[in-house]
């Protein structure tokens, strides 16, 4: 394993829908190194989602090659995909998609109970401690309907962390959250990028792409701008600027 | 994921759709009901029948006159007047296997005593028939062969009618009268309880079968012999030899026979083939049932994996295979269906012990019986869980979690 998780080359996605071909990739090569933090930006219909989708092996590529993590993907069938997904890639999705009535534990031990390769055994341990890393150690036992938005996309945070993916893939986390809830979850995202997590994190706001170290953006398919971010913010700086309300997480 | 795991998943889907699950299950509740219901009765019904032919008398051999017909039924009687005390001689005399012998006159008629009339059956018998049918008197004694020999107007009472002439006392030594002619009472016989066909065994009084000839009908043929062997091993050698000597005794060269030959278990089974359509169509109740039942299941489990959709898109994401999605899906139709097939075990159970409680029939469940059944009905939620179970585990987990 080198220094690049991800390594795509000429990535092509075609859309078939009865006799209109919808081209929503034309052509991608992106690089991300270990421990970036990249903001994917563009606009609505530009191909975000279906790039991430291919990146987090959820869908396949019409063409192209793709490489995670030292391990090339095209031609693995659904069960290959389903394990490098278990074990490479965490995501964190804009509507959350926890588990209903399912408790927070329950929900970020989900993962670890899929690992065929019996590395992680004490999944309830590692789910507690994955917890407490985004700040949730006092909800434990709370099922999503008790929790705030900004709660329950940390608790979908620490489902993606606690399998240790190379890669934390993120569409529009904050898609559902207000402002000041978006920038507790970046400050979240910078903390654990310091740790030495890799991000790639959807957004449309510049704002919070600002707290990325990289920016991409993709029009029309194609990667249009690629370039480092010049005055990174901190979120946890802004955090504190952003007034003496309490911060909603204890 | 591990099998406790699974079935945790499972309970606690079913959980969430209480109500729902519960009439899912009906179909199964009823159906392993009505099977454990009807192995209980059926076994109670075996097990009375069988006790009931016991009671007839160990090793006994029926001879009826006419020839068996193909149901199984033998003409009545009065067409073949064809068996005689000769027959009856004949048996006795040359017969290695039979050790006792007995004809049996059969009359109905009003015997009268001091407490009043009672109509019943009287049996023109041989001593031997107390052997026969192993039947000790109660009080006083069977008639005497000397008796037999002279003719006397001898009775030995059956327990109903004993009852019935005389409430509350012993009649041993007293006198009753059949149809005109007094009899001595010389004992009363123990009760036996009610025959396989339900009629009442103890109806009856016993007379020398000369004393019936004579007195009673001046018929001379006989509607029935009776016979017994000494042990049970020598039953179907005795029947052969009675075959042979009532032909030599008939003159039967070329055709069949014109006589019956039974045994106990002959008369065993067809005792049980009346229960055997009650337990058919029982068993067709119970497999319809089981079948709507696994129908029922199959059809929640669809609705369950449409409703689902994105929490199995959510399950993919994260790294589960189809195959996850499968056995996930597939526990929980098992589980619903092992549940029913416990929750129709107790009601059969329970239902099994009040039908038996008011019928007074014995019920009895062998836990391999428990066990088939509830195995059966995991087995109808496999069958009828596979094919939801592979619809989810087929699903594209990006339309997945695109599923609104
Ligand atoms: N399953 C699909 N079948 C057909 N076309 C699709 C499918 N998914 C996406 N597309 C098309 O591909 C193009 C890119 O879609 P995509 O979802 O990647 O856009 P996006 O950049 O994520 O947009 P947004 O910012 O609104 O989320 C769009 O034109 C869309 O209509
Ligand atoms: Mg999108």
């Amino acid at each position: 394993m080198g220094d690049v998780v991800i390594q795509t080359s000429h990535l092509v996605k075609t859309y078939v829908t009865g006799t209109n071909e919808v081209h929503a990739l034309r052509g991608i090569d992106l690089q991300v190194g270990r421990g970036e933090f990249v903001a994917v930006m563009g606009a609505s219909g530009s191909g975000k989602s279906t790039l991430m989708n291919l990146l987090g092996c959820l869908d396949t590529p019409t063409d192209g090659s793709y490489q995670l993590d030292g391990v090339s993907v095209e031609g693995l069938d659904r069960n290959a995909l389903a394990a490098i997904r278990n074990q490479k890639i965490g995501f964190v999705f804009q509507g959350f998609n926890l588990l209903a009535r399912t408790t927070a534990i329950e929900n970020v031990e989900l993962p670890l109970l899929y690992d065929r390769t019996g590395r992680k055994r004490d999944t309830k341990a590692l789910a507690i401690a994955a917890l407490e890393r985004v700040g949730l150690g006092s909800r434990l036992e709370h099922q999503p309907s008790e929790l705030s938005g900004g709660q329950q996309q940390r608790v979908a945070i620490a489902r993606a962390l606690v399998t240790e993916p190379a890669i934390i893939l993120a569409d529009e986390p904050t898609g559902n959250l207000d402002t000041r809830t978006s920038v507790e979850v970046m400050a979240l995202f910078q903390e654990l990028n310091q740790q030495g997590i890799t991000i790639v994190m959807v957004t449309h706001e510049p704002d919070l792409a600002a707290y990325a170290s990289r920016i991409v953006e993709v029009r029309d398919g194609r990667i249009r701008r690629d370039e480092p971010v010049k005055n990174r913010r901190s979120a946890a700086e802004d955090l504190k600027d952003l007034g003496d309300e309490e911060e909603e997480v204890a | 994921m591990n099998a406790k795991t699974l079935v945790k998943l499972a309970t606690q889907a079913i959980r969430k759709n209480k109500m729902r699950a519960a009439l899912t299950m009906l179909g199964i509740i009823i159906g392993v009901a009505a099977v454990i219901v009807m192995v209980a009765v059926g076994y109670g019904a075996r097990s009375r029948i069988q006790e009931q032919i016991n009671n007839l008398g160990t090793n006994m051999i029926v001879i009826t006159p006419g020839a068996a017909q193909a149901s199984g039924v033998s003409q009545g009687a009065q067409a073949f007047p064809n068996l005689s005390l000769k027959d009856v001689d004949k048996i006795r005399s040359q017969s290695q296997y039979v050790a006792a012998v007995s004809p049996v006159i059969v009359s109905r008629t009003v015997v009268i005593g001091p407490a009043g009339n009672w109509r019943t059956t009287i049996n023109g018998v041989d001593t031997d028939y107390q052997t026969i049918r192993d039947w000790q008197t109660a009080t006083g004694d069977f008639f005497s062969a000397d008796d037999v020999r002279s003719n006397r107007k001898v009775v030995v009472l059956g327990n109903t009618v004993a009852q019935n002439l005389f409430p509350g006392q012993d009649p041993t030594g007293t006198e009753i009268q059949i149809r005109n002619s007094v009899f001595k009472v010389t004992g009363v016989l123990a009760p036996k309880g009610q025959t396989a066909s339900g009629s009442d065994s103890d109806d009856v009084v016993l007379i020398p079968y000369t004393t019936a000839a004579t007195t009673l009908s001046g018929r001379t043929f006989i509607p029935q012999i009776l016979a017994s062997t000494a042990n049970e091993q020598d039953i179907a050698a005795a029947q052969d030899e009675i075959r042979t000597l009532l032909r030599e005794s008939h003159k039967i060269v070329d055709q069949g026979d014109d006589f019956t030959v039974k045994n106990q278990a002959d008369l065993a089974t067809a005792a049980a083939s009346s229960t055997q359509v009650m337990t058919l169509l029982l068993a067709a109740i119970a497999s319809i049932s089981l079948l709507v039942g696994g129908i029922g299941i199959m059809n929640i489990m669809l609705v369950s994996v449409t409703e689902r959709t994105r929490e199995i898109g959510i399950r993919m994401a994260i790294g589960a295979r189809g195959s996850d999605v499968l056995i996930q899906f597939l526990v929980e139709s098992i589980v619903m269906g092992v549940l029913g097939g416990l929750a129709g075990l107790a009601i059969g159970v329970a239902g099994a012990k009040i039908l038996g409680h008011f019928t007074g029939w014995e019920t009895s469940i062998s836990p391999l019986i428990m066990l088939v059944a509830v195995g059966f009905s995991g087995a109808v939620g496999v069958f009828f869980g596979y094919y939801p179970a592979r619809k989810a585990a087929a699903l594209n987990p990006i339309e997945a979690l695109r599923y609104e």
